[in-house]
């Protein structure tokens, strides 16, 4: 019988057996501020980190995104993540450095990520690392222990789910909303604990960026990784990355990367498809991912699942059309959508165009903000009246001192809508970039679609910034 | 770790699903060291109002004593891998979690700090919150035996549960993980240096000089 990709990885990382679990060697072990439970651990125990080399640090979670909101606790975590990391002599990306941004951004950029390895990090969105044909999936403080002073895990092999997502997503939608798409499906409990494969033509038709959103939001199905195996949009995109092999190394590891798909006689334990053709911009209207509807729907009665307990915690009643659906505030960023095509995505919206509410943008890496102003993407958020933020976590857990105040509402790129999640009290609506910026240009949910966009999402670009960049669609 | 051989005490019925680890824990307390413990935050933003007055219709506000055993409904512990949420459970008291399904990080940080779940079906969960009640009248006392596998009280027909044997073995003794692996070291060692010889790409920067 034929192996899948993860089951090629498995194997090859396999140092033994026992008790039905697998003792698993990591390649990358990625740590941000939320180590420092692990640290402790090994610390009183007087135990070494034993892979320096493979261990990489990143300040991401309490990076401010402006100074005057920076709080005490920011300073303090990040100054505890570098005294741990410099302890043990291990590589991380402080402020500062040109390399930072969010872990599941900047790893990738720097060409930490590749296939065939086996990631983790202290952090759910692990799974985003998926992309690049890796295993990839978060782990616990107690497990972020065991990684530094073993370098391996204990890992139970997870049941394998492939996804086909079949045909081409159409115009004005993208790879999170395809991802909500699947989510309202399946079910946020769809995949538990599943190590989930993406197939099919609109996968391919992913570039890599877009594959990261997807795999991302995969952890919100209840999965434990997903992947997309290597092809040529995946080597491209590694080589001459500053940490990827390189020359003749690199040349030999994309020979090993292209063995790493699946047989096609593999089997799964489960088989979904998707037709993207059927993908609408996506609005959650509730409290977890798979409360969500297109656009053009409205929010469900009790029998159709708008629970009363969560839409009184949102505001909302049912049967109201979620296009009427008035918001205070706007994010961009986060590991799901705060990459450079995310941001153009959105700029393409706001261009000449002036913000109803206020917008945060906080770009995933300093690289990606580097790149925004080089190209004049910058500017076109600060002309439409957008605060444009340092790099880092920001709105989406809201640890570094932001937060959206109680009661109000934020649409928002990120990637939950948990109660909370952006401030006590906090009702957010997940979406897309570019669905995004067309609310905090009108002030309410609004499909990008129907909104005077058709030269902007499919014509040339007015501003020089945006000429030659991909349309609305690129992050899929 | 705690050893959990057998755990007596009152449950709490929390008739929800998705309980997600921003509840269980909300991000801005995550910041404290493991000995300050994280029990009074748990399930902080729905037990207590914004003035900090506690939820009086809250369940676990409607105690008379701390429970050790929670039910809930699917999805138990969704979202972060912030193992914080299960620090705040068990820091409060509780030592089993019964719930419909568990998201996989939460069920394995558990595992590891002597928190017990057991996925029950909705009939089993519906008699144990039936037996437990609403949490205002003097505490029913159960007792969950890890080692027979079941749960019993005074009044209650004894409910059988499954369990990862190698998580029992583990829960039994309070064994740490790592301890255990360190002796598998000379394995490790022999692995990485096979490893490593045939794949010197995925060491970052070895290999190779650096393009241009």
């Amino acid at each position: 019988m034929g192996r899948t990709i993860i089951d090629k990885i498995w194997d090859i990382h396999e140092i033994l057996q026992r008790e039905g679990r697998s003792l698993l060697f990591v390649d990358r072990h990625l740590l941000h501020e939320g180590s420092h439970h692990a640290f402790d651990k090994i610390g009183t125990a007087g135990r070494a980190v034993r892979h320096p080399e493979l261990t990489f640090g990143v300040a991401d979670h309490y990076a401010p995104s402006s100074k005057s909101r920076a709080n005490a606790a920011s300073a303090t975590m990040i100054e505890r993540l570098s005294a741990n990391t410099a302890r043990h002599g291990i590589d991380s990306f402080g402020l500062g450095d040109a390399r930072r941004g969010i872990v599941h951004v900047a790893m990738p950029e720097q060409g930490l990520t590749l296939p065939g390895l086996i990631i983790v990090c202290g952090d759910s969105h692990t799974a985003t690392h998926g992309a690049f044909g890796a295993f990839a999936f978060g782990i616990g403080a107690s497990e972020v222990a065991h990684v530094l002073a073993t370098q391996a895990l204990w890992q139970t092999k997870p049941p394998q789910m492939k996804i086909t997502v079949t045909g081409s997503l159409p115009f004005g939608t993208t790879a999170k909303d395809l991802a909500l798409h699947i989510i309202g499906q399946i079910g946020t409990g769809g995949a538990t604990g599943h190590a989930v494969e993406y197939a099919g033509d609109a996968i391919a038709a992913l570039s890599m960026e877009g594959r990261m959103t997807l795999c991302n939001m995969t952890i919100e199905m209840g999965a434990r990784s997903g992947i997309v195996p290597p092809d040529e949009t995946t080597f491209a995109w590694l080589q001459q990355r500053p940490m990827a092999p390189a020359g003749d190394a690199f040349a030999a590891a994309v020979e090993s990367w292209k063995a790493l798909g699946s047989d096609a006689d593999a089997a799964y334990a489960r088989e979904v498809v998707i037709d993207a053709g059927a993908v609408a911009p996506m609005v959650t209207w509730g409290t977890s991912p798979e409360q969500v509807a297109p656009v053009t729907g409205s929010v469900p009665s009790a029998e159709a699942g708008g629970d009363p307990d969560t839409l009184d915690y949102m505001g909302l009643t049912s049967g109201q059309r979620l296009q009427d659906i008035r918001i205070d505030s706007g994010f961009i960023g986060s590991c799901t959508n705060g990459r450079y095509s995310d941001l153009v995505a959105a700029a393409r919206v706001l261009e000449g165009r002036r913000l109803a509410v206020p917008l945060l943008v906080s770009p995933g890496s300093i690289e990606v903000a580097r790149r925004a102003e080089e190209a004049g993407i910058a500017d076109i958020f600060r002309a439409a009246g957008a605060e444009w933020g340092e790099s880092g976590c920001s709105l989406c857990v809201g640890m570094n001192g932001d937060r959206v105040e109680p009661g109000e509402r934020c649409a928002s790129t990120s990637n939950r809508n948990f109660r909370g999640r952006q401030g006590p009290g906090a009702r957010t609506h997940l979406m897309s970039p570019a669905m995004v910026a067309a609310a905090v240009v009108a002030g309410h949910i609004t499909d990008v679609r129907a909104m005077d966009l058709a030269d902007i999402l499919d014509g040339p670009a007015a501003s020089p910034a945006l000429a030659g960049s991909a349309s609305a669609s690129e992050g899929a | 770790m705690q050893p959990f051989t057998t755990v007596s005490g009152a449950g709490v019925v929390l008739a929800r699903d998705n309980i997600d680890t921003d509840q269980l824990i909300p991000a801005r307390f995550m910041k404290r060291t493991r000995s300050e413990g994280y029990g009074d935050q748990l399930l902080h933003d729905l037990r207590f109002r914004e003035d900090g007055a506690p939820v009086p219709d809250f369940p676990l506000n409607r105690m008379a004593e701390r429970p050790v055993l929670m039910v809930a409904g699917e999805n138990f512990g969704c979202g972060s891998s912030r193992e914080a949420a299960v620090y705040a459970l068990v820091d409060h008291g509780i030592r089993v979690v019964v719930a419909g399904s568990f998201a996989d990080i939460f069920r394995g940080n558990a595992a590891k700090n002597g928190l017990l779940t057991i996925a029950f079906g909705e009939r089993e969960r519906q008699r144990l919150a039936a037996f437990i009640g609403g949490g205002g009248e003097p505490a029913r006392r159960l007792t969950v035996d890890l080692e027979a596998q079941d749960i019993r009280a005074d009044g209650l027909e004894a409910i059988g549960f499954d369990v990862d044997p190698g998580v029992k073995r583990r829960l039994l003794l309070g064994l740490d993980e790592l301890s255990e692996t360190l002796e598998d070291e000379l394995q490790i060692v022999d692995f990485e240096a096979r490893y490593l010889a045939g794949a010197p790409w995925v060491v970052p920067n070895a290999g190779s000089a650096k393009a241009g």
